[in-house]
């Protein structure tokens, strides 16, 4: 048996690199041919036209440099998009990360109905969200809606939600809400599961008597990697809305629910300016890098933790 | 499983506190589902009367089924959903795998460059993309095709890096073992990686069949004919065709899009719960 592993240790690497080689191509060839086509050539063109006017169906394509980004910076609609997913992200992220961890907690504290608590926040997270919303729009109807007849049930005056101009991105949160808080509980409820319980007992030693000392000793520094991880992942999530405005609103009434992919979206696809929908895919890009490198920074700590 | 140490011995007034918010949290959530389906049993003129009442006085279950399933070719749409999520998770499968393999185990020149793509194109959405894919797919005449729909996914650089992270955990001595009876390095990875990585296979699945049953973006991009729709434009295209308030019909046609993945679920609640916390960071 030594014999066998001294052999492959001395006479081996030479041959294995040689075997390794051959082997590897046609293993990686797919890939590499698909990871061509599919995204460094159409990355590269995305640069390469957002520093065009480039307009399907125009005749003719001229070299703008960065005055396309400066276009779309200065865009009205997409400054009022970029207002609203700003919007969107800052009150989706706080209130779902939040609720998930409070249920989380809830469900692992006691021993009833846990499976059904859990299947039940979950639901949204495998539903057909396109679906779902013209449900939620039907629960908004201003007349025949359900949330406006318990309004109007405990004496308050209708809420416009969706076709209210200062309502509708309240209203599209609400569904983001709705959509997040069961994928940050189930991440959050991996998360306690991984807790060491033996750390409980020793704080237990150490005085810790009240269940808040637990949780304020023991829980929450253990949670802390998975929870900065939960947020920026919902941070990311919420970044990328599309399938609700979309569905509802269309950015409206009046532009008061664009949203970065929405706009990207009518600029391209709709409107046909490729050359200011790559600019702004490109910005797109750069806000997502941001929240990805921020998320990669925090698994490196979850990796000290562990 | 025991309950988690930090509420230890709950007195009964904190177990009544905690039933009652949790059913109160699950009330909120589950309350579309229930009104989504109660509402799909009332026929028209009761949608517009019946108000805060769930069950209809009349049923008219086959009249909203019915038009859910025969206004637009509802099982052309989740047949659609099927053969492109199907098509798509083994393209990504079948290409991820052994790149995967050959990323962890054998080492070649390129090795670096390969994996730094990879990691690159994690960054990357179809969004950012999809303007210059549009047109390459419009020159290719893919539009309106259900390879269209397929192409852009079959190549998952998450499915390489979860993979990879798999395949690196498998002994080496498993490999050699299989390299000395003979087998080829794609033989190998059928016979040896395949069944190893079978958990995180499952969950990159599950996980992938989520994502794009539930994907409105590139769909509405790269389709506009009805025969070709996957259930979120369904939807749409159903919406559209239901010109006035037909809320009967078309919350029974939310009904059966949204069915067949929430009945996998509840099959396979475990399954489905862990899949998609391990790919939790894909995002």
């Amino acid at each position: 048996m030594s014999d066998v592993a001294l052999a492959r240790t001395t006479a081996a690497p030479l041959r294995r690199l040689r075997h390794d080689e051959s082997a590897a191509l046609p293993l990686v060839a797919p890939i590499a041919v698909l990871m061509l086509l599919l995204l460094v050539l159409p990355t590269a063109a995305m640069f390469a036209l957002s520093l065009t006017d480039a307009e399907l169906g125009a005749t003719s394509i001229a070299f703008i440099g960065l005055d396309g980004y400066r276009e779309v910076l200065a865009d009205r609609t997409f400054l009022i998009s970029a207002k609203n997913t700003l919007f969107y992200v800052a009150v989706v992220t706080p209130v779902s990360v939040v609720l998930g961890l409070g249920f989380a907690l809830l469900i692992e504290a006691g021993t009833e109905l846990r499976g059904f608590f859990r299947s039940a926040y979950f639901l949204p997270v495998v539903s057909l969200i396109t679906a779902m919303a013209t449900v939620w729009q039907y629960l908004m109807h201003p007349v025949i809606g359900p949330f406006n007849l318990m309004l109007g049930l405990v004496g308050l005056p209708p809420v416009n939600w969706l076709a209210g101009s200062d309502t509708v991105m309240w209203a599209l949160a609400l569904i983001g809400i709705w959509q997040q808080t069961g994928f940050d509980l189930v991440l959050f409820l991996a998360g306690l599961g991984a807790i060491d319980r033996t750390l409980y007992d020793a704080a237990e030693i150490d005085g810790a008597k009240s269940a808040f000392d637990r949780f304020r000793l023991v829980t929450w520094p253990m949670l802390g990697p998975t929870t900065l991880f939960v947020v920026t992942i919902t941070m990311i999530n919420a970044v990328k809305v599309f399938e609700t405005v979309m569905t509802l609103t269309q950015g409206g009434p009046a532009k008061a629910s664009e949203v970065l992919l929405w706009t990207i979206y009518q600029e391209g696809f709709v409107f046909l300016k490729l050359g200011s929908a790559s600019a702004m895919a490109a910005i797109f890009v750069a806000v997502l890098l941001v929240l990805i490198v921020l998320q990669t920074r925090v698994m490196d700590r979850k990796v000290h933790y562990g | 499983m025991s309950a988690l140490p930090i509420h230890r011995g709950l007195s009964p007034t904190a177990r009544i506190a905690r039933l009652v918010v949790l059913g109160l949290g699950a009330a909120f959530v589950l309350f579309p589902y229930v009104w989504m389906v109660a509402t799909s049993l009332k026929p028209q003129a009761e949608v517009f009367s019946s108000g805060l009442r769930l069950l209809p006085e009349h049923s008219a279950i086959l009249t909203n089924y019915g038009k859910a399933l025969g206004r637009i070719p509802m099982g052309r749409v989740l047949l659609n959903g099927a053969v492109v999520c199907a098509a798509i998770v083994v393209f990504q499968v079948a290409f991820a795998l052994p790149a995967a393999h050959a990323l962890a185990k054998l080492r070649f020149r390129g090795r670096e460059v390969l994996f730094g793509l990879v990691i690159l194109g994690l960054l990357v959405p179809i969004h950012a993309v999809s303007i210059p894919l549009f047109a390459a797919f419009r020159w290719a005449g893919l539009v309106n095709t259900l390879a269209g729909l397929v192409v852009p996914f079959t190549l998952s650089v998450f499915a390489v890096f979860l993979f990879r992270q798999f395949v690196k955990a498998i002994p080496d001595d498993l490999i050699h073992a299989a390299r000395m009876d003979g087998l080829s390095e794609a033989a190998i990875v059928r016979r040896v990686i395949l069944p190893n990585a079978w958990p995180a296979a499952t969950a990159f699945a599950i996980f992938s069949v989520v994502a794009h049953w539930n994907d409105l973006y590139w769909p509405s991009i790269v389709v506009s004919r009805i025969e070709l729709a996957t259930p979120p434009l369904g939807v749409l295209f159903f919406r559209a065709a239901e010109a006035g308030d037909d809320y009967g019909a078309l919350m029974a046609a939310t009904v059966v899009v949204t069915a067949p993945l929430v009945g996998f679920f509840l099959l396979a609640q475990k399954a489905f719960i862990e899949g998609i916390t391990m790919t939790g960071l894909k995002g």
